[in-house]
């Protein structure tokens, strides 16, 4: 390991890179789970579905590459909104553990779906063929190299939170999703439409998971049917570090361990190889110790 | 309920006798057909169907291949060869392509004294101490020599940095090789690692880019080294990228695109160096049925079934164990991919072959003779 400022701001931006792309993913995990108590294991499916639709809408399709991106994120939040009326809704009163395998099952049935329907070999992502060239070039910052795609991630990552807060906390349906997360029971009584809420905010976790897919293969051109299940459970670790329900703990968590990870490969380059275990370590420990979260403990109420 | 469960296990029961019934030897492919490296199950399962058209009877039955998908894993190969030896009672098995998975494969087929011919696994462990594991590709402490020596006076390299797929024993195996080599030449070496399936370089490639190397030798699979040219050529490294046989796929040109131009790979056969008679009707007979240049890893999975092939007729018996004796006494077996004679502990001697990508083609370069 050889440690200099330049090595080291250059691994910061590395970090942020890598924590923006998981605490987009995170975001979308935390607000099922913040009104449902579940964790919708099909998220990183639902992740690689939004991926596969964005490339097929550029290379089957020929639609404009930002049209294509606009359908296959609207495509993931209809895919999230059918999951949860096919394989959730009727088990809405059973026990949580029965929709906890439900969700594994449905991520299994996504990804099986994805090789028969997709094929097991891995498509390019790459541009030109999908997306122009502009945003892989490299911008050079003092001694830092930064993909422009970095400011993309980071912009588009905090115009989402923004908006999520917003929606939650002043329109009608957020207020609905907010009663939910507290007592569905009594929210029903109140006349708010429970299965409808929850549906929309299935759709919108889902739009989010689709979006981070196609940011997640514009830096990582491998799109395969299994290309969801790390980043799936690294943004789940990331929800859990940040406070899994909240919105804003979700970004904290994604960036914690997006930077964490680099930094752990840059200072113990001879662990590298190791670095999923340590995530899984840090998941361990949060949940021993604090499984409130970061964040969590402070708000009392979670969407 | 019960009658359900009743009537199919009749049907199966049923069906394994007409199986065995019926005068067909059954070879099984346990390939990976999905998961981490599937290109080469695909490429591999095109050359093995061509091979059966081919050469679709033996002894006067007739050659029924099953594939098996092994996901890419470790765990899945070992039931998919048990899956081939008790339930599809099969004479021989060619698989698994990569090392990691046919060593965990070859376990279970020694122990059930099942021949299998491996047609990629390079890794020496894989065939070491077993009596009915075969392979009709070289061995990595060859391949790695040759790489080492091609980038200390070929590449005019002195300073490498080896990227390491700590879960590959494969890519384990053939980096330690050419260290060796490498160092014993006088060159100085710097080692980073990583996972298959891992997405992210950047901390490895900032850390082994300030060591100002003048390549990276990546010994992994194809997937990854794309993955790391792409990011290497973003930081700003333009030199060399040397790879072992687990580059050649046509995916490392779909995702690594203009970023794997200069990639170097150590390999087993490049249609423009042909060197036998059945080397030509190969190729020739490949671009009919699809379409395309045969891939190495498509010619060594060719090479796999026709080398049981011959076996079989010169033992003159489809039992697995005269099969295996064939087997082994190989000695002028003309392939695909060069002559084979069949070394100690199932390990052909065979030359080594490189190539390059170059505007998105992989071109010839050079072979080396043992």
């Amino acid at each position: 390991m050889r440690m200099t400022l330049p090595i080291f701001l250059q691994n910061l931006a590395n970090g942020i890179l890598l924590g923006g792309l998981y605490a987009l993913i995170a975001i979308g995990y935390s607000m099922v789970y913040g009104i449902l108590r579940l964790i919708n294991f099909a998220h990183g499916d639902v992740f690689m579905m939004g991926t596969y639709f964005a490339f097929y809408g550029v290379t089957l399709f020929l639609l404009p590459w930002w049209l294509a991106f606009v359908v296959a994120i609207i495509g993931a939040g209809i895919l999230g909104f059918l999951i949860d009326r096919i394989a959730y809704k009727p088990l809405r009163n059973a026990p949580r553990i029965s929709s906890l395998i439900t969700a594994i099952g449905m991520s299994i049935f996504l990804e099986s779906l994805a090789v028969v329907i997709f094929g097991g070999i891995p498509k390019s992502f790459a541009p030109p063929r999908i997306y122009p060239k502009f945003f892989s070039k490299m911008l050079q910052i003092g001694s830092v190299r930064v993909q422009i795609l970095t400011f993309f991630i980071l912009g588009i990552t905090a115009l989402l939170i923004i908006f999520l807060i917003w929606f939650v906390y002043k329109t009608k349906i957020g207020m609905a999703m907010r009663a939910i997360s507290t007592d569905i029971a009594t929210t029903a009584l109140m006349g708010v439409n429970v299965d409808l809420v929850i549906g929309i905010t299935f759709a919108i976790g889902s739009a989010l998971a689709g979006a981070g897919g196609i940011l997640w293969a514009m830096k990582y051109p491998n799109v395969n049917p299994y290309m969801g299940f790390m980043p799936g459970l690294k943004a789940f670790i990331a929800a859990v570090i940040g406070g899994i329900g909240s919105i804003q703990g979700a970004m904290l968590g994604g960036f914690l361990l997006g930077m964490i990870e680099i930094m752990l490969v840059a200072f113990l380059p001879r662990f590298a190889g190791y670095r999923d275990i340590f995530a899984f370590i840090i998941l361990i420990i949060i949940l021993m110790y604090k499984p409130s979260g970061i964040l969590g403990a402070k708000l009392e109420e979670k969407v | 309920m019960r009658k359900m469960t009743f009537l199919v296990f009749t049907l199966i029961v049923l069906l394994s006798i007409v199986s065995i019934a019926a005068e067909t030897i059954k070879i099984a492919a346990v390939l990976p057909l999905t998961g981490a490296v599937a290109a080469y199950g695909q490429q591999g399962k095109q050359g093995i169907l061509l091979a059966n058209e081919m050469f679709p009877e033996v002894l006067g039955k007739k050659i029924e291949v099953v594939f098996i998908d092994t996901k890419s894993e470790k765990a899945e190969t070992a039931n998919a060869v048990a899956r081939a030896i008790d339930y599809e009672k099969v004479n021989a098995i060619i698989g698994e392509l990569i090392s990691g998975n046919s060593l965990a494969g070859s376990a279970v087929a020694d122990k059930k004294k099942i021949p299998m011919v491996t047609p990629a696994s390079t890794n020496p462990l894989v065939t070491q101490g077993k009596k009915y594991m075969f392979r009709v590709c070289f061995i990595d402490p060859f391949q790695g020599e040759i790489a080492a020596k091609f980038a200390y006076e070929n590449l005019g390299a002195r300073n490498v940095v080896i990227f390491t797929d700590i879960e590959q024993d494969y890519c384990v195996g053939l980096a330690n090789f050419f260290k060796k080599t490498f160092t014993a030449l006088g060159g100085t070496i710097y080692e980073e690692y990583y996972r298959t399936g891992d997405q992210d370089f950047s901390a490895q490639l900032t850390d082994a880019l300030s060591r100002n190397p003048d390549i990276l030798y990546v010994p992994g699979y194809y997937t990854e080294i794309a993955l790391i040219a792409r990011q290497a050529r973003q930081f700003g490294f333009y030199g060399p990228i040397l790879a072992g046989d687990g580059a050649e796929a046509q995916q490392l040109i779909e995702i690594g695109g203009d970023a794997v131009n200069d990639v170097y790979y150590t390999t087993h056969y490049h249609p423009d160096a042909a060197q036998t008679e059945i080397a030509s009707v190969f190729i020739e007979k490949f671009q009919e049925k699809y379409g395309e240049r045969p891939s190495a890893m498509s010619a060594l999975n060719f090479d796999a079934y026709l080398i049981i092939y011959d076996a079989i007729k010169r033992a003159g018996s489809d039992d697995p164990e005269a099969i295996a004796q064939a087997l082994r006494e190989t000695k002028e077996f003309k392939g695909v991919t060069g002559v084979i004679k069949m070394g100690p502990d199932g390990n052909p001697i065979k030359s080594v072959v490189i190539n390059k990508v170059e505007n998105g083609e992989f071109k010839f370069v050079t072979v080396v003779n043992p």
